[in-house]
């Protein structure tokens, strides 16, 4: 019996857990938002979020191989990434566009900081953010959810060929006939006219916005479920809604008319997603418990700033990316008090 | 990278059906929210397994046919043999002899003759000094070293001496020789005396079998520790999993001892010295500090309750409880092992399923696994756990990079931050590592290896770190003092508790 014993350093132990289910299970909790963005939206927000996965998993699988990393797909974290960007854009968005998107998310801000684990900033958000500036007009071209036929016909826009400017939808939409359709989110019509939606609507997503974004309510239960799991940092979201919340509240107290409310700061836009599914990525957030708060909090806050002050519609999507950049700062800030460390013996170091 | 080999605790969960595992983990987690019993901060809760052999009495183990008995099987310096091959020896005789203060001697575990004194294959490393004792079956095995004295008539400093003179070193796992703890340096007063009763790691059960079964001698040990140290009370700490062993504790307590019982938290590691400090006074051993900076020395039920049963007999430590467990043993059981019993033959006494995966001597978060089925029990040695083969599925556990979930800080008991720890390991950046991020805090505990979703083996880099450290220091103090002290001890360096 002394053949073959094995020599293995403690712990004997491990926990059963590996990254590649935290990810699965993170794709699990994304599929119902997916599900109710293709049920408002149809077949065009079911081929963006199938063109943005398969090309950011094609993406992944290519650099994987260039650098001789294996299979780095099976990890699921490419996945997450496709959905994700796929949520945070427009229904009607040209696919050839949702595929630079994807492209230059994975490549840009993941492949070249050497993949998962080493990414500074969310790929997502990334490849959101350089369509946001590549294409302005597309990306803030709202299409009316929940169209009649909408299973049968794609939205025009969709199908742009790669490099010609996105079809106009006015047509389209108007041909719809659907009564009050302004082409703009409740984001934009608070912003620009200072009317806001009721707050349940925007809440429970029977309105215009990015493919996933329109729902909070649905994305609050998957958020929720996730964090049960224990796969999701609840600090991060909690204190990002907490944070936009602070920061809304003075100012619509000193003018309800022209400031929305804390309530409709936290339902409207993308804010859900962004706190629950994109500030809490694990890799491009703060490691240490209070820096995690920290976070959440800066988060939010300057999404409110940028929603208020700037001249973007929606801010979170920067404001995640800021708070991504300065997340190892914050980090190093917060390093846990060792146990048996003194002030002194600190000081004295 | 390769995988980092540990066992998935899945792979060692009773397999009678997952809704009961469910069950039992949700009322668990029910009492942990409610029953506020004192504890750390942060830790893990791994698989217990104690059921297995919670419920077994201890029984004696038979003689192997030859003993081996290293002459470090404690911290500090080896004892020196007083015997010489061919010479007979009568179990409890001493056969080596204590050098300097921070050592212990050792007894004959056994009745029979010295057949070599040489190298050996031990748990503490590949090849030390050992005594190789062969066992007279016939013989009565009768100890002849009795010699009766009330401890209550000994002065401290008598008792301390007597416990050096026992061989009594820390029995659930940390080795250090406890006349020495107790014994403070100059200018530090222990006011408190910790029963150390918490036996967090998973499988073993021998602690809580002595609490039950050892009881009177136990709290005989714990009032010559309370003399021996001057403090003025003592408190058992038992994790709230073995409930039983606090009402008895309570139940046979004399009440006019100044001993309390007190329940904690079952999470590993509630039995290192630090943890229990913190559960049970809210006070921390200061960095680089020892527990009597705050006025405290911890035992282990085990050595105390060896310290009441020998002293008054003037007798030495010649065996000890040892839990043979695991997935692997057929038969798993509480034993009274002579010391120096190869762990082959416990493992034949106990029988095996079918074969064995690694065997490890302690638990198996901070236990060894040994290289060799002849490498024997020694003093510290609270458990054997035999595992089974790793499944070949899981011997495929990818290896990822640090995807910073924060696992690992949420685990550490120290508050050290292991992702980073991690990263700078990979980097090698060993200095950084103990500068800034305290790498010399961490007492290998294992938590952080045990929750990382990347299966990093974060435990074994900052083992390694640690060594290259310690190595690049003494040449260093080399290289400045010509002379070394090769005499001198210091525990700070050793900084790996055991429980
Ligand atoms: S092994 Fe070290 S770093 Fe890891 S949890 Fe234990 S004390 Fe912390
Ligand atoms: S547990 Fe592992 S993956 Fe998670 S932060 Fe720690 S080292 Fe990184």
């Amino acid at each position: 019996m002394a053949k073959g014993i094995e020599i293995r350093t403690s712990p004997h132990l491990k926990r059963v857990m590996s990254v590649d289910k935290i990810m699965r299970t993170v794709v699990l909790a994304l599929l119902p938002i997916c599900a109710f963005s293709v049920y408002q939206f149809g077949l065009s927000a079911l081929l963006l979020l199938t063109t943005t996965t398969a090309v950011a998993v094609l993406t992944e699988w290519f650099f994987a191989r260039a650098s001789g990393k294996g299979n780095t797909v099976s990890d699921w974290s490419v996945v997450i990434t496709g959905l994700l960007l796929g949520l945070t854009l427009p229904p009607g968005f040209p696919l050839w566009m949702a595929a630079v998107a994807a492209f230059v998310g994975v490549a840009l801000g993941k492949a070249l900081f050497g993949g998962l684990g080493y990414n500074v900033m969310n790929p997502a958000l990334v490849g959101r953010a350089f369509v946001q500036a590549a294409f302005p007009v597309a990306i803030t071209t709202w299409t009316p959810a929940f169209a009649p036929g909408r299973f049968a016909e794609l939205i025009p826009s969709t199908l742009t060929l790669p490099f010609m400017q996105p079809i106009p939808v006015a047509d389209w939409v108007a041909g719809l006939q659907m009564d009050g359709w302004t082409g703009a989110t409740p984001l934009a019509i608070q912003k620009f006219q200072h009317i806001e939606l009721p707050a349940s609507d925007v809440f429970t997503g029977m309105i215009a916005g990015s493919a996933g974004e329109t729902s909070a309510l649905l994305i609050l239960i998957c958020g929720l479920w996730l964090a049960w799991q224990r796969m999701l940092d609840i600090r991060i979201p909690l204190s990002v809604l907490a944070g936009a919340a602070l920061m809304a509240l003075p100012f619509w107290l000193l003018d309800p008319g022209h400031y929305p409310s804390p309530w409709f700061v936290l339902s409207s836009g993308g804010l859900m997603l962004a706190a629950w599914f994109m500030a809490s990525d694990m890799v491009a957030s703060p490691v240490t418990a209070r820096g995690a708060i920290i976070y959440g909090l800066f988060i939010g806050m300057l999404t409110v700033v940028i929603r208020l002050f700037g001249g973007l519609v929606e801010g979170v999507m920067y404001a995640i990316l800021i708070g991504n950049a300065v997340g190892p700062l914050i980090s190093s800030w917060t390093q846990p008090r060792v146990y048996g460390a003194t002030k002194k013996a600190k000081e004295s170091e | 990278m390769k995988d980092q080999s540990a066992v998935l605790d899945s792979n060692l969960a009773p397999r009678d059906g997952k809704g009961s595992e469910l069950m039992k983990r949700m009322q668990k987690g029910l009492v942990r929210l409610f029953n506020g019993h004192k504890t750390f901060d942060h830790g893990i809760y791994p698989i217990e397994h104690k059921e297995l052999t919670a419920h077994k009495p201890i029984r004696r183990m038979p003689f192997a046919d030859e003993l081996v008995i290293p002459l470090q099987q404690h911290k500090g310096r080896p004892a020196i043999p007083l015997v010489k091959v061919g010479q007979e020896v009568v179990r409890g005789e001493p056969i080596a002899v204590a050098d300097h203060f921070v050592s212990v001697p050792m007894h004959a575990p056994a009745t029979g003759v010295i057949r070599a004194i040489g190298l050996a294959p031990t748990a503490e490393g590949p090849k030390t000094q050992a005594i190789y004792l062969k066992v007279y079956h016939a013989a009565s095995q009768e100890v002849l070293y009795d010699l009766e004295r009330d401890p209550e008539r000994m002065t401290g400093q008598e008792i301390i001496e007597a416990v050096q003179d026992a061989g009594l070193v820390g029995l659930g796992g940390g080795a250090f020789p406890s006349h020495v703890k107790m014994k403070p340096a100059a200018g530090h007063v222990i006011e408190t005396v910790l029963v150390n009763g918490c036996e967090c790691e998973p499988y073993l059960t021998c602690d809580h079998r002595i609490m039950l079964e050892q009881t009177d001698a136990l709290v005989r040990g714990i009032m010559m520790a309370i003399k021996a140290t001057r403090a003025e009370r003592a408190i058992i700490g038992v994790e709230d999993n073995k409930l039983d062993a606090v009402a008895h504790l309570r139940a046979r307590l004399p009440k006019d001892l100044p001993i309390s019982v007190e329940a904690v938290q079952s999470k590993y590691p509630q039995g290192a010295e630090k943890m229990l400090i913190k559960a049970l006074l809210g006070r921390e051993v200061p960095v680089g500090g020892l527990p009597a900076d705050v006025g405290v020395a911890v035992f282990n039920v085990g050595t105390l309750a060896q310290m009441g049963d020998l002293l008054p007999k003037t007798r030495g430590l010649i065996e000890r409880v040892v839990t043979v467990s695991g997935p692997a043993v057929k038969n798993p059981g509480n034993f009274l092992v002579p010391i120096g019993t190869p762990v082959r033959f416990l493992l034949e006494q106990v029988g095996l399923k079918g074969p064995v995966g690694e065997v490890i001597l302690g638990g198996p978060m901070m236990g060894m696994a040994v290289s060799s089925l002849d490498v024997p029990v020694t003093k510290p040695v609270s458990g054997v756990v035999a595992l089974e083969p790793e499944h070949p599925d899981l011997g495929q556990r990818q290896v990822y990079p640090c995807i910073k979930c924060g696992e690992c800080l949420n685990a550490c008991p120290i508050s050290l931050n292991p992702s980073m720890l991690g990263e700078l390991a990979v980097a090698r950046e060993y200095e950084s590592m103990a500068g800034e991020y305290n790498l010399d805090q961490c007492f290998e505990c294992g938590c952080c290896a045990y929750v990382c979703p990347s299966n990093i083996p974060l435990t074994q880099y900052f083992r390694i770190a640690k060594s290259i450290n310690r190595d690049a220091a003494a040449r260093h103090y080399d290289a400045r003092h010509p002379d070394p002290h090769p005499h001198h001890y210091d525990r700070h360096k050793d900084n790996k508790t055991h429980h």
